[in-house]
């Protein structure tokens, strides 16, 4: 760690793991719910709790990109933070509107958590993601403002890097889209339509801006490959992400009241969706396999490269599966979405994360990398936690085709509820699946345990590698 | 790679296809926002109307009580309870059904099964609910879903 105030990421890194520990464990409520349906009932029912899944998800990937950002920026400027102190409130004021927002869900009835928190003076509340009460929503406009500013004013004082200017154009692009989560019209076709400019120029917009400028700000500092090769890939795939995706949109409006063109707009466009995240496989494997060093933090490096791998599988693959206005015309809205959902968040965003805070932590506590000891702990715990997505992936799929064929793509369909109880054997192995991905977390927590005891004995160091290692 | 795409050009397609595209985007927006009233049923939503008013106090309600958290409407939501944008038509054309579906959920659940909860909505409130899915119902979406099933 290069500066000082590149320590604020470190609140913002515990708090993002401590929140996804809580997001699995309602996910692992919520798959359980769906085979044993009165699990938990009524004190937590199946929306509360898929609220605190999806919810906890956002905030704590919010968390680790302002972290990454915190850790990223002084180091691209050549320069401290600009106000440290902002950082640090702004984290309180996230953590403890996030918290109570969650404490809300869980302790209240929605609809009076909407009454207490006044919805009716400007209804934003009870859609999908953007559940959060106004107030939450208002906190975070200002939580992302201030951030940005004091982000903006390190980057205009310091040296202006692509990598930061591509992070920083996502940022922003992040912050106003958000602004649409505030419209909210009784016309539902209206109410839809921009609810997409939050959720889909997000996931399939201005977040892969970030998730790339983070790969590639790892990629340089592990790989030691040449700043402007870098650069240049970066911006071909953040060009690349932003020429199909924003068109790619119209894949959400094929079916909820929009016109018909917007079938062949979307078709076209997202079915080209897959080739930004396919170019940043190639881009990861590419600039290790022409590494000028061997870093000693393996770990961070084999996130790096699954986060590729799995996000090109999960937004890439997954997403062009069910893409194309014909066979999305079966599948909306089935659990061939949710598997799509998960492996996406888990490849691209999840990853990401992990990737910029395993590079990070050691260099925040003074030492390069961590421990080999504890670097093959995280390795064990990105196995564990990958493999376990690909299976939940997997069996949410089957379920999706059975589910699809049985419900819809057939002369006798079958009502909801009936087709759901056939498929309870895919999501019983989906749940299974889950608790391996929970233990894959545990033994990501345990790494940083193991790496702070090893870091007191310096003969586990990973650090001094003979060159031909 | 090749010396003759440079950073500068790399640069210039990201910028410049950027643009392109977003006013691409909004292009369509707006020619989307010119065709939406023949197909949205923007009509029955006039708030001077008792109507207009019933279905906005539905879709309030229907927000306020997270339904979008376990159903989906017209295919977004949660998959852990049934599509409603077609429930209307599913119910044979029948507030009514609707009303009395919602109205008798029991509060304990029902053992071992998933169970919509109980909301305690009162007549007028059962009613704006259905009023809101009968309008939704209306929408015109492409055709979807492919049956009564949703």
């Amino acid at each position: 760690m290069k500066y000082k105030s590149q320590g604020v990421a470190k609140l913002y890194f515990t708090a993002a793991i401590a929140l996804f520990l809580v997001q699995v464990l309602f996910g692992l409520i919520l798959g359980l719910q769906y085979v044993v349906g009165d699990f938990l009932f009524p004190e937590i029912p199946f929306n509360v709790a898929r609220m605190v899944h999806t919810n906890t998800l956002i905030v704590w990937l919010l968390m680790g990109f302002m972290g990454a950002t915190y850790y990223l920026v002084p180091e691209e400027a050549e320069r401290e933070l600009y106000a440290p102190w902002l950082a640090i409130a702004m984290f309180w004021i996230f953590l403890v509107a996030a918290g109570l927002t969650v404490a809300g869900y869980l302790l209240v009835p929605y609809a009076t958590l909407a009454e207490l928190t006044r919805n009716e003076l400007l209804p934003t509340m009870g859609r999908e993601f953007l559940e959060q009460p106004t107030i939450t929503k208002i906190g975070i406009v200002i939580v992302v403002l201030a951030f940005l500013f004091n982000v903006g004013m390190t980057i205009l004082k310091g040296r202006k890097t692509v990598v930061s200017l591509i992070l920083l154009i996502g940022l922003v692009g992040l912050a106003v889209l958000f602004l649409f989560a505030f419209y909210n019209p009784t016309n539902l076709v209206l109410d839809k339509f921009y609810w997409w400019w939050v959720v889909h120029l997000w996931v399939e917009g201005v977040w892969e801006l970030i998730m790339a400028s983070i790969l590639a700000f790892v990629l340089i500092k592990t790989t030691g490959v040449d700043r402007e090769v870098v650069e240049k890939w970066l911006y071909v795939i953040v060009a690349l992400a932003l020429i199909t995706g924003i068109i790619g949109t119209g894949h959400h409006y094929y079916w909820i009241g929009t016109p018909e063109y917007w079938q062949w707009w979307g078709s076209i466009f997202s079915a080209l969706e897959p080739i930004p995240f396919f170019m940043m496989t190639v881009f990861a494997f590419n600039m290790v396999n022409r590494r000028r060093r061997d870093h000693p933090n393996k770990a961070a490096v084999l996130w790096a490269l699954g986060c590729a791998v799995l996000a090109f599988l999960g937004a890439g693959v997954w997403g062009f599966l069910h893409t194309l206005s014909p066979v999305n015309f079966y599948t909306h809205g089935t659990q061939i979405t949710a598997a799509h959902g998960h492996l996406a968040f888990y490849g691209a965003y999840v990853l990401i994360n992990i990737t910029i805070i395993s590079y990070a932590w050691p260099l925040m506590h003074g030492r390069e990398a961590n421990s080999m000891r504890a670097q093959v702990w995280e390795m064990w715990s990105f196995w564990l936690m990958s493999v376990a997505m690909v299976f939940i992936t997997l069996f949410l799929t089957g379920a999706g085709i059975l589910q699809v064929y049985l419900q819809r793509f057939t002369d006798v369909p079958q009502q909801f509820m009936v087709v759901q109880e056939k498929l309870a054997l895919f999501y019983w192995l989906r749940e299974l699946a889950g608790v391996v991905f929970l233990i894959g977390l545990v033994v990501y927590v345990v790494s940083f345990f193991v790496a702070a005891r090893d870091a007191k004995r310096p003969e586990l160091s990973a650090e001094p590698r003979p060159a031909s290692a | 790679m090749a010396q003759t795409f440079t950073k500068s050009m790399a640069r210039n397609i990201f910028y410049g296809g950027t643009v392109f595209f977003v006013l691409l985007f909004l292009a369509l927006t707006f020619d989307t926002s010119r065709a939406l009233p023949e197909r949205d049923q923007r009509a029955q939503l006039d708030p001077n109307t008792e109507l207009g008013q019933k279905i906005a106090r539905g879709k309030g309600l229907w927000e306020h009580n997270n339904c979008l958290g376990c159903h989906t409407l017209l295919g977004e939501g949660a998959y852990f309870a049934p599509e409603l944008g077609n429930v209307y038509v599913r119910f044979g054309n029948n507030k009514e059904a609707i009303k009395a579906y919602i109205k008798y959920r029991p509060a304990e659940g029902i053992p071992g099964r998933r169970s919509m909860p109980q909301f305690n909505f009162t007549d007028d409130e059962l009613d704006a609910i259905a009023e809101f899915l009968k309008y939704s119902s209306e929408i015109n979406t492409a055709g979807w879903p492919p049956n009564i099933q949703g």
